[in-house]
């Protein structure tokens, strides 16, 4: 990936989330089932619903309604929840960091455990207890974040009770923060007590958004690492007599994180999208649990402002992942 | 070329043969999963002690036979309105073999469809199909699949629906990718050159070549169908209500965890057990049946 081809990537940004939000709009608007039928109480007249249709615009052709959305979006208008009744926009910022924080921890935490995973297995390359590595990567990467949620919650939370299994904190204490960031919001200012309790929440939800993943991690990066170790210069390197957890250390590991990031990093948008039931399992308040209620009851305006939060963030990571792996590599830092 | 063709279409048994050998224990495991998971479903009346459906709110919430409290006639227990847990697993099974079948068949003719298509034209046909696949693939699958449910409506067809609308890239990614390498292949350039058209070049050579992978695709894709009508089904948007289904048995179970936590856990069970015999089949299939894998 080199500067220019990063710029086309760039550029192309637009009109992928143009492509998603016509196929929101148009999924939305094509199926049957009416949203204000969900909202009416029982007896409202003819004319009550007609207003309701008019607030909401869903009198209006389905062009100019898509025209109207559009137009509101850009100006960051995501228009009123129809179950909360609430600002969209508004919705999503009081959610979203809940949601960020968690992919975060969890992301922190498959990485350090692929990344040790793969160098305990790439030590033990071609002895029988590789096997045992290798074995235990493939399970954790056949079942599903949710499934692990499932699992970590039976075991911990309630066979041996050591965790809480809902919430993103308790209701007893007092927050007094900011921002809707608790946790990076209590570290940063020092309260280590609530960062410690935001964290007892958070870490079985994330324990299951980080197994499968840091599977992947640790797999890709033995594969990359075991190639690496077999070049030239790692032989060379062993030849003129450094040890080989030194090698494997300072020169193989670099290069080998490269195609691990490349490969890898476009993976985190996996985990994010695992949120949506991770966070329903262990009703964390994010957007994924948000995102499940709104689609219960037909939410419209909430629907297409989570799945463009959850497209944009997608697009970010993407790009993001591309300039990682452009810094990393020298050959495409001069590119 | 004639004596090329010859060789190739003479050599299948014995390769498969060593091919099943290759793939060692991971097939034969995977396949008596899968046997007993299709077994389950196909002969779920038979099997199942009770009627899945049926109350007897005298015994709720009993715990295994073989835990204290338990009862010999419910084998695994009830649920909290006395309904048989076993029974209500074997049943669920057969909801979610159905709807993998169905699903992962669907999106596989869509998917080669278009994968063969966007592979073999290349230029403009290849462009938009790609581009559409990028579109589509920049939804959170997940989220897509929840929507799309909803919209559409709960029952099956709808859950099959929303799977296949979702995992169609799935194949037509990777046939799209697969179709392009054989083409570059001699014996693809050999058709061309004896003038076989397009269409019979892509369904006589390049579609037989990709078998392997489709077939592991396929298995694979049945994992992922059935774990996605885990997930509509435990949210509350797959079929109607009276139907066992292994996700709504979680959600159920999740509700009274503390009470009784085997109710969750046993879905579990059966759910992991599913989609790991069925990735290992998938597996071990490729390993037997891909030359280049084999070689």
């Amino acid at each position: 990936m080199r500067w220019g081809e990063l710029i086309r990537r760039l550029v192309l940004v637009p009109p992928t989330l143009f492509g998603v939000a016509v196929i929101v709009f148009v999924l939305l608007r094509i199926v049957p089932g009416d949203p204000i039928a969900m909202m009416i109480p029982p007896g409202a007249s003819e004319a009550d619903i007609g207003r309701l249709r008019a607030l909401y615009g869903l009198d209006q052709p389905i062009l100019q309604q898509f025209a109207t959305w559009l137009g509101q979006v850009a100006s960051g208008d995501f228009g009123r929840s129809i179950s909360v009744r609430q600002n969209v926009l508004e919705l999503l910022l009081a959610r979203l960091p809940a949601t960020i924080e968690l992919a975060l921890v969890a992301t922190i935490i498959a990485v350090l455990l692929g990344v040790v995973a793969a160098l305990v297995g790439i030590l033990l390359r071609g002895r029988r207890a590789e096997w045992v590595v290798d074995g235990g990567i493939g399970v954790l990467l056949a079942i599903p974040d949710f499934l692990w949620a499932l699992i970590l919650l039976l075991l911990f939370g309630v066979l041996i009770p050591l965790l809480p299994i809902s919430g993103r904190v308790d209701p007893e204490i007092d927050l007094n923060l900011h921002s809707n960031f608790f946790l990076i919001e209590s570290i940063l200012t020092g309260h280590f007590d609530i960062a410690f309790a935001l964290l007892h929440h958070m870490i079985l939800p994330a324990l299951a958004l980080a197994l499968p993943f840091a599977a992947l991690v640790a797999r890709l990066l033995k594969a990359s690492l075991a190639e690496s170790e077999d070049q030239d210069y790692a032989q060379v390197a062993r030849a003129r007599g450094y040890s080989r957890p030194s090698i494997l250390l300072h020169e193989v590991f670099p290069n080998a994180l490269i195609p691990t990031v490349a490969l890898g990093g476009v993976q985190v948008t996996l985990l994010l999208g695992g949120t949506v039931l991770v966070e329903r399992i262990f009703s964390y308040e994010g957007i994924g649990n948000m995102a499940i209620d709104a689609v219960i009851n037909r939410d419209f305006p909430l629907i297409q402002g989570l799945v463009l939060a959850f497209a944009v963030m997608f697009i970010a990571l993407n790009l993001l992942v591309d300039l990682v792996v452009t810094m990393l590599d020298p050959r495409l830092r001069h590119g | 070329m004639a004596d090329i063709a010859i060789a190739a279409l003479a050599a299948p048994p014995s390769r498969l043969l060593a091919g099943l050998r290759r793939s060692g224990p991971r097939l034969w495991i995977g396949a008596v999963l899968v046997a007993l998971l299709m077994l389950a479903a196909i002969f779920a009346p038979v099997f199942a002690p009770h009627d899945p459906l049926e109350q007897d709110l005298m015994s709720a919430q009993l715990p295994p036979a073989w835990m204290t409290g338990g009862d010999h006639t419910y084998l695994l227990g009830t649920d909290s309105l006395g309904r048989c847990v076993l029974s209500r697993l074997i049943y669920s099974a057969r909801t979610a073999v159905m709807v993998a079948l169905i699903a992962a068949t669907l999106a596989a003719l869509i998917g080669v469809a278009l994968g063969l298509f966007a592979g073999s034209f290349g230029g403009w046909v290849d462009q938009s199909i790609s581009r559409l696949i990028d579109v589509w693939m920049a939804f959170p699958p997940v989220l897509l699949s929840i929507v799309l449910a909803a919209v559409i409506g709960a029952g099956l067809t709808s859950v099959i629906a929303a799977i296949v609308v979702v995992d169609w890239t799935r194949f037509a990614r990777v046939i799209r990718a697969e179709t392009m390498v054989q083409l570059t292949r001699d014996y693809a350039a050999a058709a061309q050159v004896i003038g076989l058209s397009r269409a019979r070049l892509l369904r006589l050579e390049i579609l037989p070549n990709l078998v392997p992978l489709l077939v592991t695709l396929l298995a694979v894709e049945m994992g992922i169908a059935i774990l996605v009508e885990v997930i509509l089904s435990f949210v509350g948007i797959s079929v109607a209500g009276d139907t066992p289904t292994w996700g709504s048995m979680i959600a159920e179970g999740r509700q009274i965890v503390y009470q009784a936590p085997w109710i969750m856990a046993l879905p579990i069970v059966c759910i992991i057990t599913s989609v790991i015999g069925l990735n290992l089949f998938g597996d071990g299939l490729r390993l037997a049946l891909d030359p280049v894998q084999r070689s």
